[in-house]
């Protein structure tokens, strides 16, 4: 075998690590058997470690949000930090408003259209079609600073004053491809004769739309709305640029204070995001694994 | 073949579809649109643009200390895609062998949907000058002087595996999923290794999930931005950092716009080469279905 193509050199260095003589097989057998529990194998030792890893710096934050003193030398409990977040912190709680409100809006709109979209797409054949179908899967790939700066340009070419109506416009764009995808997703798994069958018995297109197709994707787009208002929520980058004078969201403002002087109230703040992502994260775990896979 | 074409009656398809394409074509495809025609256009005065026809931003990006920029950006990506791809393997192995692949999915996606700014502030706390490891090391009279650990390089990498990490597990999860793992007993019955049932077996079975997490974490990492600005120093600045200076401070759209554009490109070739690769596995798959039908 010539070593020309890099596929060659990779067999080449596999057949060299395999060097090792092959365990017999009623030995291997042997082995599984007795091995048919959680073990401690190089894989999942490093799936151990990874979460670990990921929950780590979360794991920190929330013991010092419960500190008394401002740094990170422990100086004994106390719930301070909170009070000053849930009574004293009215800016706060002001952009979170804001963020709320466009989350709800944004992720509103993405789900209508995203879902008629994925319904016309699923189930017939027109112009355009491709073209709406690829032009849905590039937002979601491109990095966020790139969106950002080209709708910043494009709301300054228009002279459309930045603010909250941006920001929606923004995150309305950014929510719509997963969820097209998502509810595409679910789609492919209908059992299409159902339509059929009641188109046969005589529904109109409005009839089966509100009282087949909704019904049955609709656990997907109770999951595609609530993934968008998460996004809409968390992003800071995109909202950075659209945003204007009067408009700051719960991250923007997070931004501000975790670049201008860190206060323990955005410790305290962490706990409050963590806990929500979890109800929310809770509230779609029969949907986290087609929402990996549109990922 | 899907049964759209049997529908009888009218088509509704542009009437479901149209209102989201629209949106895309204004929102998204002629912002791209302007950003295309801008990056040829000359800076105006304070901002903005002059309607005159101008190769200057792409004169201005191949500026060596651009290159540099680019040459840096390239590497902290290279290396962070690289370090999470080769943790995510074994995970995805892991959480698709495992029984409570829920609770781990759980376990993987509620730091992942954490707001970024909380878990790069946490980070901060924890690698400061200030921070968790150097109080701790300095109260155990490990250290007298604090450790730089926070506005470094190293940083940087640390902070960006551990955002995207996630998005290298997930696809590779959801590939490593649908492997039929009897695939790797049958290889190791033929006599082959444990090494070379997972090289030769597993890893090009799940191709197309690897190329999609290399996708999902290389592109936002190459267009990082918040993580450089806050735990990386003054030499750790990448392309986002540079792009979103000479909007909000430079102020010179036409060359933000030339490198929004190179990123676009590459990030849309990117893109292609994945959808390429899921087409030619599913081809291939059905070629040996048909095969095994055939022999049958």
């Amino acid at each position: 075998m010539s070593m020309n193509r890099p596929t060659d050199l990779y067999h080449h260095l596999v057949s060299r690590l395999a060097k090792k003589r092959p365990v017999s097989e009623p030995a291997r057998h042997a082995r599984r058997a007795l091995q048919n529990r959680p073990r401690l194998s190089l894989s999942n030792t490093v799936m151990a470690l990874s979460v670990v890893f990921l929950f780590l710096p979360l794991v920190v934050i929330v013991v010092f949000s419960f500190n008394r003193a401002k740094g990170m030398v422990w100086t004994g409990f106390s719930t301070g930090w909170y009070e000053k977040l849930f009574l004293d912190s009215d800016k706060l709680w002001s952009s979170f408003s804001n963020s709320l409100i466009i989350a709800l809006a944004s992720a509103g709109t993405a789900t209508v259209l995203g879902t008629l979209a994925a319904i016309g797409v699923n189930w017939y054949r027109f112009k355009f079609r491709t073209y709406i179908q690829t032009i849905s899967f590039l937002p979601m790939i491109l990095p966020e600073v790139i969106l950002g700066i080209s709708m910043l340009i494009f709301f300054s070419a228009v002279n459309l004053p930045l603010g909250m109506m941006t920001i929606y416009i923004a995150h309305t764009s950014f929510c719509l491809p997963f969820v097209f995808l998502m509810v595409l997703a679910r789609l492919d798994e209908f059992d299409f004769s159902i339509i059929e069958a009641s188109r046969d018995l005589g529904a109109t297109e409005r009839q089966t739309l509100f009282k087949v197709i909704i019904p049955a994707v609709l656990p997907g787009i109770l999951s595609a709305f609530l993934m968008s208002v998460t996004l809409s929520l968390e992003d800071f980058v995109i909202t950075f640029f659209v945003s204007g004078p009067g408009s700051t969201t719960l991250p923007l403002y997070v931004f501000s204070m975790v670049r201008y002087g860190i206060s323990p109230v955005i410790n305290a703040l962490s706990l409050v995001l963590i806990l929500g992502t979890m109800i929310i994260a809770f509230a779609l775990r029969n949907f986290l694994k087609s929402i990996a896979a549109s990922k | 073949m899907k049964a759209g074409k049997t529908l009888a009656g009218r088509n509704y398809g542009p009437a479901y579809s149209y209102p989201m394409g629209l949106w895309f074509t204004v929102f998204f495809l002629l912002p791209i649109l302007i950003i295309v025609v801008y990056s040829f256009l000359k800076k105006g005065l304070h901002g903005g643009v002059e309607w005159d026809f101008s190769l200057n931003a792409y004169v201005q990006m191949f500026q060596s200390s651009y290159a540099k920029l680019f040459v840096r950006t390239l590497w902290v990506t290279l290396l962070s895609t690289i370090i999470s791809i080769v943790l995510a393997l074994p995970c995805g192995y892991a959480m698709a062998r495992s029984k409570y692949q829920t609770l781990l999915l759980f376990l993987i996606i509620i730091p992942f949907w954490t707001n970024s700014l909380i878990r790069i502030n946490a980070w901060i706390a924890i690698l400061g000058n200030e921070g968790f490891i150097n109080v701790t090391l300095r109260n155990l009279g490990l250290i007298t002087d604090g450790l730089p650990l926070l506005y470094t390089q190293s940083a940087v990498v640390l902070v960006l595996v551990y955002m995207y990490l996630p998005y290298a597990i997930l696809p590779i999860f959801t590939a490593m999923d649908k492997f039929d793992f009897s695939l790797l007993e049958a290889a190791r019955d033929l006599g082959a290794t444990k090494p070379q049932s997972m090289f030769k077996v597993l890893l090009p079975n799940i191709r197309s999930g690897i190329v999609t997490a290399v996708i999902f974490t290389f592109i936002p990492i190459f267009g990082a931005y918040t993580v450089p600005l806050l735990v990386g120093g003054k030499d750790s600045y990448m392309i986002g950092n540079v792009i979103v200076d000479q909007v909000t401070k430079v102020r010179n759209w036409p060359l933000a716009s030339a490198f929004s554009l190179v990123i676009t490109v590459f990030s849309t070739a990117g893109v292609l080469w994945m959808i390429g690769t899921s087409a030619r596995e599913s081809a291939r798959k059905k070629t040996s279905a048909g095969v095994q039908e055939a022999v049958q």
